[in-house]
């Protein structure tokens, strides 16, 4: 469903290229839900970004539905991947109904009114982050944790087979991070859709994805959680001065 | 959609005062005529005094109308801002796209003196006036565009507009010592604003731009509703960015740059009427705002107009002295309660 090999992901200006990092290769399948994990500027975002088209890949290979993400037009793009990105919202004042409206986008017509069908798709989007009685609030007015699934529900509504999220649960409580994520869990599994999110929260990770890629200076390793901490993965995330992973809790613990 | 419905009201009423405004504002003039009699010309019948019909349709419906686009194409030019910046305070004359326009006046209109080598003073008229001042506010909406994609602070690009009313003012300033004093007078009056002046063939050429940016706002209204939750969003959902903002910008110019030619640099309406349009109409949808724009823009013009000529008496104040005065405070509203900002 979702493939690269080789990747390469970084910034190109005029002058030089940086490249942030290289040989990212993963495969996540219809209904598996991914996270990307590393430590603070390892290029989460940066590949994330990249996975989105906002910008482009530096060398390297990724694929959508077995096509290369550059052969999709524009407008066939958006029905395939939606996004939950951090940039915060330009429009405060959009209520939550419009908002998630706005990811029909891809299929309205040229002045951008709703069918039928695009209302449904809108009202089963709200059903499933159960938005039920925020509908007619204005964004604004709600926290962060009810922000956030609103943007879902819009990346839902948009109804494509991959979403991604940069830094889903940032900003929440313990208890909004754990709901924000089963949904997506539930969003992948029951409605086979592809979900790949980038976190710092490494053991809800390993509690509720499919897969997980650890990012690393140098080198990247993808795998399902249990493989992973096989192989000592989880270990080589952070410098090895304040914490260390404890394989039989799959947590982190502070040096004493 | 049950949503749209809940406006039918508000845009009846809108129109109903749209019409009273327009009314009021041909029945108010320097000469009193009796309501009746101006009812009378409208419909095309005679007034008792000949002149009375020739006021009505050379000097005040002309005039009616000017005050029509040039309210509407301000207001839309400022909607159309606010969303492309995503910047609540955005407007034509906040942003310096006025100033630019008046730049280009001024070097026209008091230039001449000094390049008059290339120029006869002959060539000073009013297609080279609105072409000088259209090619003003369009540089200067160019670089505040350029601006824009580098810095993210919308308190620097309002910083940026207001720089360049001070570099305007002190070029006028300079070129001020070395023109006549009747150049430098009919800069001053352009520059006081007016919507009077406008002769029938002006006219059209207003209309059919107010027409020609409102039709560019139609074609946009998707990618404008999409552009509100951010570029990379609207970019995820198939806006192609790039060019839906050169329409959006071009809209912007020609709204703006058209009616500062010929009306001159009239301020706050396009910052202001977007502000006070989403008080009635409680929605961010642009199916939605531009038509209420439009129609707000055009009312609270009408409305300065008429005060701005003080009814039966000989003077006329400088309309943008009566739109900065209910302007100004709109904009010190904002910026107190910053709740208000949000849009």
């Amino acid at each position: 469903m979702l493939t690269s090999r080789d990747l390469e992901v970084g910034y190109r200006t005029q002058r030089e290229t940086i490249s942030v990092s290289r040989h990212i290769s993963f495969d996540l399948s219809e209904g598996e839900m991914g996270a990307i994990v590393g430590i603070n500027g390892v290029g989460k975002s940066t590949l994330l970004r990249t996975l989105a088209r906002v910008q482009q890949e530096l060398s390297g290979s990724i694929e959508v539905e077995g096509t290369p993400i550059d052969r999709f037009r524009q407008k066939d793009w958006a029905t395939k991947v939606s996004v939950v990105l951090t940039e915060p919202l330009a429009a405060k004042n959009l209520s939550v109904e419009q908002l998630i409206g706005l990811g029909r986008h891809p299929y309205t017509n040229w002045i951008g009114m709703l069918s039928r069908a695009d209302m449904m798709k809108i009202q089963e989007a709200i059903e499933l982050m159960e938005l039920e009685n925020l509908k007619s609030k204005k964004c604004h007015e709600l926290s962060d944790g009810q922000l956030q699934k609103v943007l879902i529900a819009r990346a839902l509504a948009q109804d494509t087979p991959v979403i991604l999220l940069d830094e889903p649960t940032t900003h929440l409580d313990l208890y909004h991070k754990v709901q924000i994520l089963k949904m997506l869990q539930e969003i992948a599994h029951s409605k086979k859709k592809t979900v790949l999110y980038t976190t710092h929260e490494i053991d809800l990770a390993i509690q509720l994805c499919d897969k997980i890629l650890i990012m690393e200076k140098g080198q990247n390793s993808f795998g399902s959680p249990e493989a992973l901490i096989r192989s000592n993965h989880f270990d080589r995330i952070f410098p090895p001065d304040t914490i260390r992973f404890d394989p039989k809790t799959a947590s982190f613990k502070i040096y004493k | 959609m049950t949503e749209n419905r809940k406006y039918y009201f508000p845009f009846i009423a809108l129109g109903i005062i749209l019409l009273l405004s327009t009314l009021l504002n041909l029945g108010l003039g320097s000469v009193s005529i009796p309501f009746d009699e101006v009812m009378e010309a409208l419909i095309g019948g005679g007034t008792s005094k000949e002149s009375w019909s020739y006021i009505i349709w050379n000097y005040r419906i002309p005039k009616a109308l000017t005050a029509i686009l040039v309210g509407s194409s301000l207001s839309l030019s400022g909607l159309l801002m606010q969303t492309l910046f995503r910047n609540p305070l955005a407007g034509p004359f906040v942003l310096g796209i006025s100033s630019g326009a008046s730049l280009g006046a001024a070097l026209l209109i008091m230039g001449t003196a000094i390049w008059s080598g290339w120029f006869s003073y002959g060539f000073l008229n009013d297609v080279s006036l609105a072409i000088a001042s259209s090619i003003g506010s369009f540089l200067v909406l160019l670089i505040v565009v350029l601006v824009a994609t580098r810095v993210k602070d919308s308190m620097a690009l309002l910083i940026i507009g207001l720089m360049f009313g001070s570099i305007t003012a002190a070029i006028v300033t300079v070129l001020s010592y070395f023109t006549q004093a009747e150049q430098l007078q009919q800069y001053i009056f352009w520059s006081f604003g007016t919507v009077g002046n406008l002769n029938w063939s002006q006219l059209w050429i207003l209309a059919a731009s107010t027409l020609a940016g409102t039709f560019l706002s139609i074609l946009s209204l998707k990618s404008l509703n999409a552009l509100l939750l951010g570029e990379q969003y609207a970019k995820s959902m198939g806006v192609q960015i790039r060019k839906s903002r050169y329409i959006i910008i071009i809209a912007t110019g020609i709204l703006a740059g058209a009616v500062t030619a010929f009306a001159g640099p009239i301020a706050f309406i396009g910052l202001a009427v977007p502000h006070l349009t989403r008080q009635i109409f409680n929605t961010t949808d642009h199916k939605i705002l531009v038509p209420a724009v439009l129609m707000y823009g055009a009312i609270l013009l009408l409305l300065c107009d008429t005060l701005a000529q003080l009814p039966t008496s000989s003077y006329v104040l400088p309309i943008n002295a009566i739109t900065s005065i209910i302007g100004a405070p709109v904009v010190i509203w904002l910026l107190i309660r910053k709740k208000k900002m949000i849009f």
